[in-house]
């Protein structure tokens, strides 16, 4: 429970702002580009929805994820490492990874589907905001186009990648962490090491992901 | 008693502690001395199982350390006390958490009985009112005194200590030594302390090894290391003002 706070409740407002900021963009692009009255206008609502649930929540939100809560694992450990916590753990006849690292990547698989589910809807919101503020494109239109051709599929896609992105972001910051070597100066560098592995890693399973899941 | 048989450990090329066997007896202080870099919080890591020796054993009362099962090391390891160089209390738990921390993982006592204890082990090491603090809003000697009331909540028989004295003042550090020898003879425990603090080793020293690169160059006590004719030794020993006035005149024994 407690990493569950740490990890997803403490980023529910970083993760809440983007998404509203990320739709609005997205709905505003999209009013832009479909200037054919041949194109009807829920589909910048359709488009939207889609966009955010394949691909904008899972994806970008774990990336800003990794950025937030693998530095933070990885600072978090790095530092338990170099001042000798994990050692004494070890003498106390504790296995570290699994006191320390296992509660992390379980915490992260079950809270980020909530985060990224939140972001959803969210960003679909953020969309419809700016419909009504920018004028672009009728509130009714938005709205039935978010409603039209939905497939549960797609949303089971994307919690599939979400919780391998959970497990990619806890697993490659906390073994970044662990294996610190050194002072104040390495902990940074697994942080960013954490950071750095666990994006390209989500960025390479998400290839992988799409092509076995909607190929 | 603790016993480390031919034990060696290199890093690379670099060999680091040279086919050592000490034997650490049951109700003293054992000391491993030596200057920074001889291999002293090496040795000590063998023996305790932090590291892996690339040869050697390490036997508990005759327990073949390094041949057990993680299981058996398990259960050896709740036998172990050991204070860190720097505390290493853990950050997030407040003090009566961190004495209570072993307690907790290891047995099914209430949450009573384990506050009842951690006090306990808090008094022991003179410490009060400090229970709901946490290990930033320490000094330095009182994280130590902290370490050592968690390193005896489970009644350990074997206790580490290295460098228990380093960034203290003369004062605490001595306090922490006296601490030390106390909870040694009191608990009846085999304890080992890393130190290269003159002064620890004159008032604890009840048995101590020299190490020399990596090697076992001088073995005593407190009472003939003042009268070694060991020249490294010497040289470790007669290094402050203090311990040079210390220096016996040749041929007189006092």
């Amino acid at each position: 429970m407690v990493e569950m706070e740490n990890l997803g409740l403490a980023s529910v407002g970083i993760v809440a702002i983007i998404s509203i900021f990320m739709g609005a963009v997205l709905a505003i692009q999209m009013a832009f580009n479909i200037d054919t009255p041949l194109i009807p206008s829920y589909t910048i609502g359709y488009v939207t929805r889609q966009s955010v649930e394949l691909e904008f929540a899972p994806t970008i939100i774990s990336l800003i994820l990794a950025g937030k809560v693998g530095s933070r694992i990885a600072s978090e450990i790095g530092t338990m490492r170099v001042t000798e916590q994990i050692d004494a753990l070890e003498i106390m006849g504790i296995n570290p990874a699994t006191y320390l690292i296992l509660p992390k990547i379980v915490a992260s698989m079950i809270i980020n589907p909530f985060l990224i589910a939140m972001s959803m809807i969210l960003a679909v919101g953020g969309g419809w905001l700016a419909g009504i503020f920018t004028g672009l494109f009728p509130s009714a239109e938005y709205i039935y186009g978010i409603q039209s051709f939905f497939h549960m599929y797609d949303l089971f896609y994307a919690m599939v990648k979400t919780i391998v992105f959970a497990f990619l972001i806890a697993s490659i910051s906390a073994y970044s962490g662990f294996y610190t070597k050194g002072g104040a100066l390495e902990v940074g560098e697994a942080s960013t090491n954490g950071v750095v592995y666990s994006s390209i890693a989500i960025i390479f399973m998400n290839l992988i992901l799409t092509q076995l899941l909607l190929a | 008693m603790i016993e480390g048989k031919n034990i060696s450990k290199s890093f690379g090329d670099r060999l680091v502690v040279e086919n050592i066997s000490v034997t650490m007896e049951k109700g003293i202080t054992n000391l491993i001395i030596g200057q920074s870099g001889m291999g002293k919080t090496v040795l000590l890591k063998c023996l305790v199982g932090l590291l892996e020796a690339d040869h050697g054993q390490v036997f508990y009362d005759g327990r073949a350390f390094s041949k057990m099962s993680f299981n058996e090391m398990k259960e050896i390891r709740q036998e172990i006390g050991m204070l860190f160089q720097g505390g290493a209390l853990f950050d997030s738990l407040t003090v009566e958490q961190n004495v209570m921390f072993p307690i907790t993982m290891f047995t099914k006592q209430t949450p009573e009985q384990k506050l009842d204890r951690a006090n306990f082990c808090l008094s022991r090491v003179n410490l009060e009112n400090v229970n709901k603090m946490y290990p930033s809003e320490l000094s330095g000697g009182m994280k130590k005194r902290v370490a050592i009331a968690r390193a005896i909540s489970m009644n350990p028989r074997y206790l580490f200590c290295d460098e228990p004295n380093s960034g203290l003042d003369p004062q605490t550090a001595h306090l922490i030594d006296e601490l030390i020898k106390e909870i040694t003879i009191e608990y009846n425990m085999t304890t080992v302390v890393v130190t290269h603090d003159m002064n620890s080793v004159l008032e604890i020293g009840e048995k101590i090894y020299f190490l020399y690169h990596g090697k076992l160059w001088w073995e005593g006590d407190k009472n003939n290391i003042l009268h070694t004719d060991n020249p490294e030794l010497q040289a470790f020993v007669f290094t402050s003002e203090l311990t040079k006035r210390l220096k016996p005149v040749k041929g007189v024994r006092g």
